[in-house]
């Protein structure tokens, strides 16, 4: 990987971090210096420091969410210099390393906001959205101990690897972050993607997707405009394939689903032929 | 304080236990489940699961957890695979394999019934999990694919590429999904527990901060399910999540649940070297890797050359030339030790020498480089992001770390703890993997806890209790809530000069030091006059900015750090007791010629379990012996 600078050798940064006390009060940019950062720190470890600044001198840390720091959890969530998760592709914020910076550097750090993302405190935002999407259908109904043997319905590797592909995704909310309309359709479009490409999902596929957008539209996510932001920020490249999947899954429910769901004006996207 | 303790093992032929168990266990009608409600702290792997089969049953579940959402939960992170013995390669596996291979990767350690039974149930975990959707790795025929993990010969490992946590707990995540639309689960997000609530001896509620506006809450229910997983995070630098923590089972010890084999902490061979100070934790790469990576170290001393300037003749591939059978394949404490020698020898590798090779280049040259990119390519990624190199081109630099915890609650055969009504799941007991857990096994036990344990042993409990009616008017609930408030009170007034980081990392060096990879008497007994010293340091000068009520991720820290150093104490009594080594607990004084564990089956063939005895007092330490009737234990050999 290449470095921007020599290694070991500390960088002072300017940050612009986001603050703001709770979703009632007003929130602003806020300037701090960090000296001393070590370039094979990441990003996270980067914000610690500042953090352990800023309580030695008794005010309040900025508030983040994160967790694992293997990028895999989905938790942090931060828009770096007006990207979701920083500027490297492929890359949550928490694998992002200090290395890809230089010294001297100013790097401005926001919340990810979205009309149906609202803003708790600093840089955490509520996701719940997304719990409820998942809730309205993202499932297979089995119930424990019902099922047949694992083996007993071969699934041909090329599906199983699609499935398994959208089903990488880590719901971070990056993709309505990067989104201008705030849309939800690459997340919805993963794990619809990922349950109506296995043989398992057929039983509620048509009814699945059509629960799923329901709840989308309901929690203020916006519309696609397919412009394709999201799948640029998605840490884990899903992709913009799963869309288009979605918009077929749903026109197929719209068509051939027999039980009546609950009316709903427009198709998946805008412009989609739903 | 009483305590029953009973294991409550069935007895007679192993195969038969839990069928009979199940057959002599109450049942409750399902028309009465639904007046039935149970608490279930955290939605890991064994938490999710459990909510989701209580829920489909018909029980009333309340879910709590700390994250925004439960699929934050830290089972999520493991890479490698899940164990189940299937036998679709034909490789000579069987259930009595995967029983009989877990007892002695444990060390001899652990309970027969419980392996025996989680051995049984781990066939339908796997077709439970396929049902829900999840998309494990499947060969050309559309078959289950399955690899090789350490402590075993056989092919038995099911995996989902390096996300196989990830894919297992999105599945179990969905299944509770299902429920809190059923409306069988309410979900209790961003809410941590600080108080068990005991009413007339039963376990009958919790005391948690709503971590968004600092309320605190009380909850009643008929049962109370910890799933909150383990503790390696007192050693502060571990592979486990910046939030994963005791705090949960260490306030129900507190309230009288016996803390089983503290000291039994599992150091993962192969994790991503620290880098320096700053470093907040540190990442695994999956033991599914040593299916095609070799570990080596240069042979001369201090080689400071490229690992690609090394000859064939001048590389020691230590695990092979020791473990000519198992080769890289041996279990984690094993190989954790194996590279702890060579770096201790003068062998290691890297800037810090901290440090030994896991080498590719065979499987790549014999496979190529897509075959190895299809199997591990998340981990390969990932190792370049943190390390900056490019492991397809030069070896991976490993060192061990914490990673898993084999002590927690003690459980009997229902899990239920020393509390009745008090039930703990997966990695927050202490149950089925003895003093070192086998690789892929973890999601294993989390799932067959949650999934397919719990819903017949807690309708037991439900079905064979008489429950009084109780609500959060009674007293206990309120004393609860006000030692819960005079805690967070008295940790916002100090406002001291030192952080809750400062105060972890110092624990952490500590417990690393002293009751790490290695321990000794002198050095346990300097940790038992260390841990007070920071315990009392952190009650006079710790600084928590902010006020209780609102968002306060330090004051959650705080709180999360007292326990761990409470609990540090009680490890390191722990691992001074035991003088033996056994497993991931390897005293120095105890060891065979060739530096392996040496066990002592006459004193030490049992579980330690530790009574809380009030502030400030030394516990009591209880025994349960643990009896043998097919795995005989003999000196454990990989050779």
């Amino acid at each position: 990987m290449e470095s921007k600078h020599e290694s070991n050798k500390m960088m002072t940064l300017h940050l612009k971090v986001w603050r703001q006390k709770n979703p009632h009060s007003e929130g602003k940019l806020v300037d701090y210096e960090l000296n001393n950062v070590n370039p094979d720190m990441s990003f996270l470890e980067m914000l610690d420091i500042l953090n352990q600044k800023l309580i030695l001198k008794g005010e309040e840390p900025v508030a983040f969410d994160h967790d694992c720091r293997e990028g895999i959890c989905g938790s942090c969530a931060m828009v770096i210099d007006g990207n979701p998760h920083g500027p490297q592709k492929s890359t949550t914020a928490c694998q992002l390393h200090m290395r890809h910076y230089h010294d001297g550097q100013t790097i401005v750090v926001e919340p990810f906001l979205a009309k149906a993302f609202p803003l708790v405190k600093d840089l955490v935002v509520d996701r719940s959205a997304f719990d409820r999407v998942i809730q309205a259908g993202g499932y297979i109904s089995v119930n424990t101990g019902s099922s047949p043997d694992g083996n007993a319905l071969p699934i041909p590797k090329e599906n199983a690897d699609l499935a398994f592909d959208a089903a990488t995704c880590i719901g971070c909310g990056a993709c309505v972050a990067a989104c201008r309309n705030g849309a939800a359709m690459l997340f919805v479009s993963a794990k619809v993607s990922q349950l109506s490409l296995l043989p398992q999902g057929q039983a509620e596929r048509a009814e699945r997707v059509a629960k799923m957008v329901y709840q989308m539209d309901a929690e203020d996510f916006g519309s696609c405009t397919n412009m394709g932001s999201c799948a640029g920020a998605c840490p884990k490249d899903i992709s913009l394939e799963n869309i288009a999947r979605l918009n077929r899954e749903f026109m197929r429910s719209m068509i051939s689903g027999r039980k009546s769901y609950p009316n709903r004006k427009g198709g998946a996207s805008e412009g989609s032929p739903a | 304080m009483t305590f029953n303790f009973d294991s409550k093992s069935p007895t007679g032929p192993i195969e038969d236990r839990w069928t009979n168990h199940r057959f002599s266990s109450k049942l409750v009608n399902p028309a009465n489940r639904r007046k039935h409600s149970i608490i279930i702290v955290g939605t890991g792997l064994a938490g999710a699961s459990a909510a989701a089969s209580l829920g489909e049953m018909g029980y009333h579940v309340k879910s709590f957890f700390i994250h925004d959402s439960p699929r934050r939960a830290h089972s999520i992170a493991a890479q490698g695979g899940i164990n189940a013995a299937k036998n679709y390669k034909n490789d000579g596996d069987s259930i009595y394999r995967l029983f009989y291979e877990t007892i002695k990767g444990g060390d001899y350690r652990a309970r027969e019934s419980n392996v025996y039974r989680l051995a049984e149930t781990s066939v339908r975990i796997i077709d439970h999990c396929v049902a829900l959707g999840v998309p494990f790795a499947r060969e050309y025929g559309g078959l289950l694919d399955t690899r090789s993990f350490g402590g075993t010969q056989v092919s038995r490992t099911f995996y989902a590429r390096g996300q196989t946590g990830q894919q297992l707990l999105i599945g179990a995540y969905q299944a509770m999904m299902r429920q809190v639309s059923d409306g069988n689960v309410d979900m209790y997000p961003r809410r941590e527990m600080l108080e068990l609530v005991i009413v007339d001896g039963h376990a009958r509620g919790i005391i948690v901060r709503n971590l968004i506006t600092g309320e605190l809450e009380a909850h009643h229910a008929d049962a109370v399910v910890l799933a909150t997983g383990g503790y390696g995070n007192v050693f502060y630098l571990s592979t486990n999540a910046k939030a994963s923590n005791t705090s949960a089972i260490w306030r129900a010890h507190k309230k009288g649940a016996l803390f089983a084999n503290p000291c039994y902490t599992q150091i993962h061979p192969t994790c991503i070297p620290v880098s320096g100070d700053h470093q907040s934790k540190l990442t695994l790469m999956s033991e599914s890797l040593r299916n095609d990576g070799r570990c080596w170290v240069p042979k001369n001393l201090n080689d400071t050359r490229m690992p690609s300037q090394i000859p064939e003749n001048e590389r020691d591939y230590y695990l092979e030339r020791r473990y000519p059978s198992f080769g890289n394949l041996v279990p984690r404490d094993v190989a954790s030790r194996a590279a702890k020698l060579e770096c201790d020898n003068g062998h290691g590798v890297g800037p810090s020498k901290l440090a030994v090779f896991l080498d590719f280049q065979d499987s790549i040259n014999r496979l190529g480089e897509d075959k190895i990119r299809e199997k591990y390519g998340n981990l390969f990624q990932m190792y370049e992001k943190i390390a900056g190199e490019n492991p397809y081109k030069t070896p991976m630099r490993i060192y061990p770390a914490v990673h898993y915890t084999m002590g927690g609650l003690w459980v009997d055969y229902n899990l239920q703890s020393t509390i009745p009504g008090l039930h703990v799941l997966g990695e927050a007991n202490f149950s089925d993997h003895g003093a070192n857990r086998l690789g892929a096994s973890a999601l294993m036990q989390g799932l067959a806890d949650g999934y397919f344990i719990i819903p017949t042993t807690l309708t037991n409990y439900i079905g064979g209790t008489n429950l009084q009616k109780v609500t959060t008017n009674n007293p206990e609930f309120k004393e609860a809530m006000d030692s819960a408030k005079n805690r967070i009170n008295k940790i916002l007034g100090i406002k001291g000069n030192k952080t809750a980081d400062q105060f972890h990392k110092e624990l952490g060096h500590v417990i690393w030091d002293y009751c790490g990879m290695a321990r000794n008497k002198e050095g346990l007994e300097k940790a038992l006059k260390m841990i007070p010293k920071i315990k009392e340091e952190f009650w006079n000068n710790i600084s928590v900015p902010g006020t209780g009520e609102q968002l306060n991720q330090e004051l959650e820290k705080a709180g999360r750090i007292a326990d761990f150093i409470e609990l540090g104490e009680t490890m390191c009594l722990d691992a001074l007791t035991r003088e033996v080594s056994c497993g991931g607990h390897f005293r120095e004084e105890h060891q065979t010629p060739d530096n392996e564990a040496k066990r002592d089956d006459e004193k030490f063939a049992h579980v330690a379990a530790w009574e809380f005895k009030g502030e400030g007092k030394k516990p009591e330490r209880h025994v349960e012996e643990l009896k043998f009737d097919y795995c005989h234990p003999t000196q454990r050999s990989y050779k």
